[in-house]
């Protein structure tokens, strides 16, 4: 006889090798009592949900001897006769009209491809973006010539989901001033199943930073007027070092009201006469 | 240790203190690991192997983009401490590659690529430690990390190794064994029985490969056992954690006290 000591050696669990679920339930329910009750039911590759011939497979289930069988681990789902395996960690599968943000990868003829988490990048049209500004394209040979104008490899976008391809990839638009290029902020990359769908994904907390819930786990964070007060602080340091001019708190913080009250912003503050003009008000009110 | 190790002494016992047919001790961790999207740390008892899986995605190479299927792509590096003697192994080491090539094509039947045309998964196996049953331990490696990415499996795919030492077969083989008699590694599919690797790097005597191949195959349900609830007890957690069930219901934590 085998005997595999080193772990116990576990009893033969019967009752979950061979799970089936009562089929004398007909009634219509989304979230039925036998397979949601008492927490949800997680399966596992490999695992028998139940007979094929009184269910439907779907994501996530395969059939094999008249059984369905679950393909990935996670919890199952069913709607009416259509049971589903929802995967808990997995890449994000698109649907039409999600938010999603992605990043340019490639830029192909009338088209940018973009990575948006999912099985395959996605594509954006030439003819599904608006441009900078919200102005309609016209359908020029010149803005074909021009497209890393708009978007380059590597620049990162909102945008929503339009339609998909015969091959399951899906196709992107940004019509919409909501849509668009993103600039100045962090990206964050979470799984996609922990992004819950909200009635808005373009979200601002009290504490000032605007964040975009990209649907498929791709989250933007925007945080303007910190931002600007980074970029502002760092270039005046970076002035007056340039003019020799020790630093101090005070001095700091005259510069800083000096930029806010000549509306100058922190790229400004790098060219040498914006910069001259600076060193001399502190200097001389100092 | 005398001047030459006993692979099976005259008690039955063999020179780590295991039994014939014994197991070595089983470690699994699937915790995340860096942006892999599916990963997983497996021991068999010194031999340690970590494996990410990435995808499926973009296929990055035109020439391999399938219309019909994903591709796997396999590859695996060997760490220069992994051994006892350090030794720095190439990218290009054909017996490398023959064992990327052996873990793609026991996983091409198990993945369902179908689903993922144009796609790409990648899989990387990186060997940590090694003490005999590496094949083994990157394809149960490989097993877990694709479950963790939620990559669609047909099964679970169990691998064990077996050995003779003159007429008694062997178990999950140590380095010092399998450098000593014949082994043969084999993966099976437990809930079919279906076997999708045999493998063999020595000669073995014909009528003994029988016996081997049914011992490897009932040790492949004991790996699944524990493949199966590392995996459970994952996906519990972090269901557990989304709050998508009734948490603290009753479910959930017999099925946990079962294991």
């Amino acid at each position: 006889m085998i005997s595999f000591a080193s772990f116990p050696v576990q009893p033969e669990r019967a009752s979950e090798y061979a799970r089936h679920f009562p089929d004398d339930d007909d009634h219509m329910d989304l979230d039925d009592g036998d397979f949601e009750a008492g927490g949800s039911k997680i399966t596992w590759p490999g695992e028998t949900i139940t007979s094929s011939q009184l269910y439907m497979r779907g994501h996530g289930t395969y059939v094999e001897n008249e059984e369905v069988v679950a393909s990935v681990a996670g919890t199952i789902e069913r709607v009416n006769k259509l049971i589903t395996v929802r995967a808990i960690r997995t890449k994000y599968n698109p649907e039409v009209g999600d938010l999603v943000v992605g990043r340019i990868t490639e830029v192909q003829p009338r088209r940018w491809k973009v990575d948006a988490n999912s099985r395959q990048d996605a594509v954006l049209m030439l003819s599904s973006v608006n441009l900078p500004g919200g102005v309609q394209r016209r359908k020029l040979e010149s803005d074909e010539l021009q497209m890393r104008n708009f978007f380059e490899e590597g620049d990162l976008l909102v945008a929503e989901v339009q339609a998909f391809f015969a091959d399951g990839a899906m196709s992107l638009h940004t019509r919409s001033l909501k849509y668009g290029k993103l600039r100045n902020g962090q990206l964050v990359t979470i799984p996609p199943i922990l992004v819950r769908r909200l009635k808005s994904h373009f979200i601002t907390l009290p504490c000032g930073v605007d964040l975009i819930l990209g649907l498929n786990g791709y989250i933007w964070f925007i945080d303007d007027s910190t931002r600007t007060a980074i970029s502002r602080v760092a270039n005046i340091i970076q002035v007056l070092a340039s003019h020799f001019v020790p630093l101090t708190d005070t001095l700091l913080l005259e510069a800083y009201e000096w930029t806010v009250e000549n509306d100058t912003d922190a790229k400004g503050l790098l060219s040498e006469d914006v910069g001259d003009a600076l060193v001399a008000t502190i200097t001389a009110r100092g | 240790m005398g001047s030459r190790v006993e692979i099976l002494n005259d008690g039955g016992f063999r020179s780590d203190g295991r039994r014939q047919y014994e197991l070595r001790d089983m470690t699994i961790d699937l915790s995340q690991q860096g942006v892999a999207d599916g990963s997983a740390i497996i021991t068999h008892g010194l031999t340690q192997v970590l494996v990410s899986v990435f995808g499926p995605r973009e296929a990055k190479m035109r020439s391999q983009t399938m219309h019909d299927r994903a591709n796997i792509n396999v590859e695996v590096s060997v760490a220069a401490f992994s051994t006892g003697e350090r030794r720095k192994r190439s990218r290009g080491d054909k017996r490398i590659l023959e064992m990327a090539a052996t873990i793609k094509s026991t996983f091409e039947p198990v993945v369902q690529t179908s689903l993922y045309p144009r796609s790409q998964i990648d899989i990387f196996v990186q060997v940590l430690q090694q003490d005999g049953g590496l094949l083994q331990a990157c394809i149960n490696g490989t097993t877990l990390a694709l479950a963790n990415a939620g990559i669609p499996l047909l099964d679970f795919v169990c691998a064990v190794t077996g050995g003779v030492h003159s007429t008694s077969p062997m178990l999950d083989l140590t380095l010092l064994e399998e450098n000593d008699i014949p082994h043969v590694t084999v993966a099976v599919m437990p809930k079919t029985g279906k076997v999708t690797l045999v493998t063999m790097e020595t000669r073995l005597h014909v009528e003994r490969f029988e016996e081997i191949f049914r011992l490897a195959g009932e040790a492949g349900k004991v790996i699944h056992a524990e493949i199966k609830g590392a995996v459970r007890e994952r996906t519990s957690r972090l269901v557990g954690a989304m709050g998508s069930g009734p948490r603290a219901g009753g479910g959930e934590d017999d099925a946990m006290d079962e294991y």
